[in-house]
């Protein structure tokens, strides 16, 4: 009865609407369980605490396809989320369908310009004016080792691809799997592209999957990638296809493997099984310069109604807020987006990450993950994404797998 | 001596039949055991604590059983920022399936009667447009039914997701219908028309008394695609009518956190409970229906 | 009323008629007229002409995924049906705890493949699963590791698939056999004819419609086969398990391409169209003779 009473009261309030006068916000996002879910109820409890009436339209899945899903559903209906979890350039893309709002004006009065790094604050701006609010900072080519295991090996923690391959060798000799990898396109990709940036460099990351200039696409760099690439298959234990990315953690955490390549999410799922950093297991940047990030944002939509926009207005100021920029990220392992939050709190590698961010920034090596749909739209970055799953897959050479690179790319536009 | 050969014969007969029916019934238990195997999987997970699932075999028996998991999954697991469980979206579940079931099912009995006993010309080419329609892919759908929905004004709402299942199930309803209704002779219906029973009275007492066995088909059909439909739960509601799938789905596909396995299949076994509970109940009637009353071909 | 009374059964189809016109039909025009255009994100309708139908069949994956639907298809839909019909003539034996087994049948279809693909799996992974299990058992040279070879990944697919929907068909053919005339089978027995030929020329032609039906809700689940391939192997290794409704979902929904989405849905219907026709074109005119 009580779940009956909530179900009308909860068709009533939106079929009435303006119940409630004060900011409103119904905010879709796909973070719903665990961390992600704990971390994104600190926003809900503040934007409540300043009198907002906040309605959760959760929506996981396929790291946001299902989400996006109901986002065009919803457009399409004329019936938009007040708020929506966006990332990249799909911001760009939903502003150039006329159907985002323009929140310059919390962006101006809170000094954004100022707080976030400049690449990061450019993915959140259309043609000049503000369209989304960061929360946070994940990096994605981290690598993660099994600290008693590369102990007991002689290994240290490797700085090159070469120093890499050896130390594999090493393990793989001694009975220990390499590399944990979850044969997933997008785990494919993840480490692709971190393979990607130790060889080509940040100019050339830049140039072959933001600018995707074809004759960096198609040269012996990034032959040597796909070189690489099929080295890394080969320290792989054979049952790895779909593979959830937790699961080969755990082969980490067990000592089954030693090392793997993912973003720091993982480093929840250490923390989670009481796991200490620096002393049970390692995180260090894959080998190579450059930072690759993946940057959690929320755009708003264009609604009517004064409540709902005064939602946005206070959303977007909480969101990019000192102090949730902390508690979040503390929550989800990743950092914050701005750059003036203390950080002691964190632990030692979201340290690590803090200073990498900031050299990078002033080096012009601070770069947008294409794995995680930052640095390019979905059509190129998933063209490029079936080339190297089904290289990685398959017997492909690597000759072949630049050839279909170049075509996949060309045929996506 | 015939005799002695006879009762010989008859008693190998009498083994190899009994051998049969052993190698019958170990064949079925097999196929049990190949149906069962993944429900075992869930259940055993279900039951284990995430530290057992962390550190043992994915496949084994729990070493320590424990309702947490179930608990959790019902009533706490978080599916955003709210951590009630799948209880609340339980109920959506049923708003939404009961009413489309009936309707939908209902409307498949008219047509499948008008199809199968009426026939006018072009009743066949409606039959064959409305099989068709069974195979339009849904994802084909969902952008115009949004548009659709938002001009009907029931975007978002219990109504309009009814509609959408309702729609979509014709084919279906029709079909069973039609194909349950064509094997009743068609003298019944011109007997019934010469005594001056009409076309609802010949439906209402001839047809649907003789009709148990195909509604509880239907019945099945409809309620299992209805209830553990994603996509147009997914993609036609807001927050407050979201189906239970789409709770589900929400506290599985974690993308980046920690994975509770345990919490995943005892929330996936409570979302499947009332599909299992329709087939344990109507099996028995479909069967019942099917060996009293049933029509001869 | 004259009028009312001749009209009375084509005006209750009217409803479900306007329904699927507009609903399935228009629809099916709509999406055609899409394909035609460079829709990205959202839907737009300036026709460019049939640049998405180039670049669909330019693309590498669409050639894997067509030939999956196929091969996936074609394989679920004769397994189950023969599984089913098997199943069901054999619990029509007057066997002990009939209504058990059938439940233990039909269960599958009542869980979401949303979970049941990771119990699938971790069954099927060489590592966790069946593989292990048997070698545990001492039995070191067995092997089964469909799921990680993307030669053969797309048949664990077409298990999960049979596992899940096997169970109905057998209902419906159970339903069936069971409808059939009691007293033509004793008389057919009482003429010293054996079980299989009752089966083979009396029970089984008379279910015509049942396999109809059976048809069409195994090439309905074929074709829309999508949950199942996501949770099961998410179309990989690679790309090798995917089908046209994953392919399309992903160029729709992840990817922003909704006109490269509306084109595979067009020839996906097209394939339909060529098989399903003259199967109901047949079906339906023995039944008018």
């Amino acid at each position: 009865m009580k779940n009956f009473a909530f179900t009308v009261s909860a068709i009533a309030m939106l079929a009435g609407g303006a119940a409630h006068a004060g900011p409103e916000a119904e905010v879709l996002h796909w973070w719903t369980s665990g961390g992600e879910a704990k971390s994104v109820a600190v926003l809900q409890q503040e934007f409540a605490e300043k009198g907002g009436e906040w309605t959760d339209m959760p929506v996981a899945g396929g790291g946001g396809d299902a989400a996006m899903q109901a986002l065009r559903a919803r457009v399409l209906s004329g019936n938009a989320p007040t708020a929506v979890q966006l990332k990249g350039p799909a911001i760009q893309e939903w502003y150039e369908e006329g159907v985002l709002a323009d929140i310059s004006a919390v962006a101006e009065a809170q000094g954004w310009a100022d707080v976030l790094p400049a690449s990061i604050a450019g993915h959140m701006q259309c043609e000049g004016t503000w369209c989304a609010a960061p929360v946070n900072v994940h990096r994605v080519d981290w690598i993660w080792a099994n600290a008693d295991v590369l102990e007991a090996n002689g290994i240290a923690m490797p700085t090159s691809w070469d120093e890499f391959n050896a130390a594999a060798e090493k393990l793989q000799a001694a009975g220990i799997i390499p590399l944990a990898h979850g044969g997933q396109a997008w785990q494919d990709a993840t480490v692709f592209e971190a393979v990607a940036l130790g060889i080509l460099g940040a100019d050339g990351f830049r140039k072959a999957f933001v600018e995707l200039d074809e004759a960096t696409l198609t040269s012996d760099e990034m032959i040597a990638v796909f070189d690489q690439m099929r080295t890394l298959r080969g320290f792989v234990d054979p049952n790895f296809p779909g593979r959830d990315w937790n699961l080969a953690t755990a082969m980490v955490m067990n000592g089954e493997a030693a090392f793997q390549i993912m973003g720091d999410w993982a480093k929840g799922e250490f923390l989670a099984a009481g796991k200490a950093p620096g002393e049970d297991f390692l995180c260090a940047s894959v080998p190579g310069e450059g930072f690759l990030y993946n940057v959690d944002s929320f755009a708003m939509f264009e609604v009517g109604g004064d409540d709902k926009q005064e939602g946005q207005a206070l959303l977007a100021e909480l969101i990019v807020g000192k102090n949730f920029q902390k508690v979040f990220n503390l929550n989800k392992g990743s950092i914050p987006a701005r750059t003036d939050v203390a950080l002691d709190d964190f632990d030692s590698c979201a340290k690590l990450s803090s200073d990498d961010m900031a050299a990078s920034s002033e080096g012009g090596s601070l770069l947008p993950s294409y794995a995680h749909g930052m640095a390019l739209r979905g059509a190129q970055s998933g063209a490029i994404t079936d080339v190297v799953t089904s290289h990685f897959n398959s017997d492909m050479t690597s000759e072949d797998a630049v050839a279909q690179l170049a075509a996949a790319v060309a045929n996506s536009m | 001596m015939t005799d002695a050969v006879y009762s010989e014969a008859r008693s190998q007969g009498q083994i190899t039949r009994l051998v049969l029916r052993w190698l019958l019934y170990l064949l079925l238990f097999v196929f049990a055991l190949f149906y069962l195997a993944p429900l075992f999987v869930m259940v055993t997970t279900s039951l284990k604590s995430l530290e057992e699932i962390r550190t043992g075999d994915l496949i084994s028996l729990p070493r320590q059983v424990t309702f947490d998991a179930w608990r959790t999954a019902w009533a706490s697991a978080c599916t955003g920022i709210q951590c009630e469980g799948v209880r609340p979206y339980f109920w959506n579940s049923v708003l939404i399936a009961v009413p489309a079931v009936l309707i939908s099912t209902l409307l498949g009995a008219i047509n499948g009667y008008v199809v199968a006993q009426w026939r006018f010309p072009g009743a066949n080419i409606f039959f064959a447009l409305m099989l068709f329609g069974c195979f339009i892919p849904f994802q084909v759908v969902l952008l115009p039914m949004a548009r659709m929905l938002g001009l009907m004004g029931i975007a978002g709402t219990i109504p309009g997701l009814i509609f959408v299942h309702v729609i979509y199930g014709l084919g279906f309803t029709t079909l069973f219908f039609r194909n349950y209704y064509v094997t009743i002779p068609a003298e019944l219906t011109k007997a019934a028309k010469v005594d001056g029973a009409g076309f609802f009275r010949i439906f209402w007492s001839i047809f649907l008394p003789l009709s148990l066995p195909i509604i509880v088909v239907t019945v099945i059909w409809q309620f299992t695609q209805i209830w553990n439909d994603f996509l147009f739960g997914v993609s036609f509601s807001q927050a407050g009518t979201q189906p239970i799938t789409v709770a589900l789905n929400n506290i599985v596909n974690s993308t980046t956190g920690v994975k509770e396995y345990n919490v995943d299949m005892a929330a996936a076994i409570i979302a499947g409970l009332p599909t299992l509970l329709v087939y344990v109940v109507a099996g028995k009637y479909f069967i019942r229906g099917l060996t009293a009353g049933s029509v001869k071909g | 009323m004259k009028f009312l009374e001749d009209h009375l059964p084509k005006l209750m189809l009217a409803p479900s008629f306007i329904a699927m016109l507009i609903f399935v039909y228009g629809f099916i025009g709509w999406t055609a007229w899409v394909s035609l255009t460079r829709s990205r994100l959202l839907p737009r309708y300036e026709i460019e002409g049939f640049i998405q139908y180039e670049r669909l069949f330019s693309s590498l994956r669409w050639d894997t995924a067509f030939t999956n639907l196929f091969l996936f298809g074609g394989l679920f839909i004769v397994i189950s049906m023969i599984l089913g019909l098997a199943l069901a003539i054999f619990l029509d034996q007057n066997i002990r705890a009939e209504g058990a087994i059938r439940t233990i049948y039909l269960y599958p279809m009542a869980l979401s493949m949303i979970v049941t693909g990771t119990a699938w799996k971790w069954i099927l992974n060489p590592g966790l699963g069946l593989e292990a299990m048997v070698q545990g058992w001492g039995f070191e040279g067995f092997k089964f590791d469909w799921l990680v070879n993307p030669d053969m990944a797309i048949y664990t697919v077409v298990l999960a698939a049979i596992w899940q929907s096997s169970g109905f068909v057998m209902a419906l053919f159970l339903a069936g056999l069971r409808s059939v005339d009691g007293e033509i089978i004793k008389a057919a027995q009482i003429d010293g004819i054996p079980n299989w030929r009752i089966y083979s020329a009396i029970i089984i032609p008379s279910m015509a419609p049942i396999f109809l039906s059976a048809f069409i809700v195994l090439a309905h689940l074929a074709i829309k086969s999508f949950d199942l391939v996501i949770a099961l192997t998410g179309g990989g290794p690679g790309f090798s398990t995917d089908l046209p409704a994953t392919y399309m979902f992903a160029m729709a929904f992840s990817r922003g391409d909704i006109g490269q989405a509306a084109s595979s849905a067009m020839v996906m219907m097209g394939v339909v169209f060529t098989i399903v026709v003259p199967y109901l074109y047949s079906e339906l005119r023995v039944k008018n003779d």
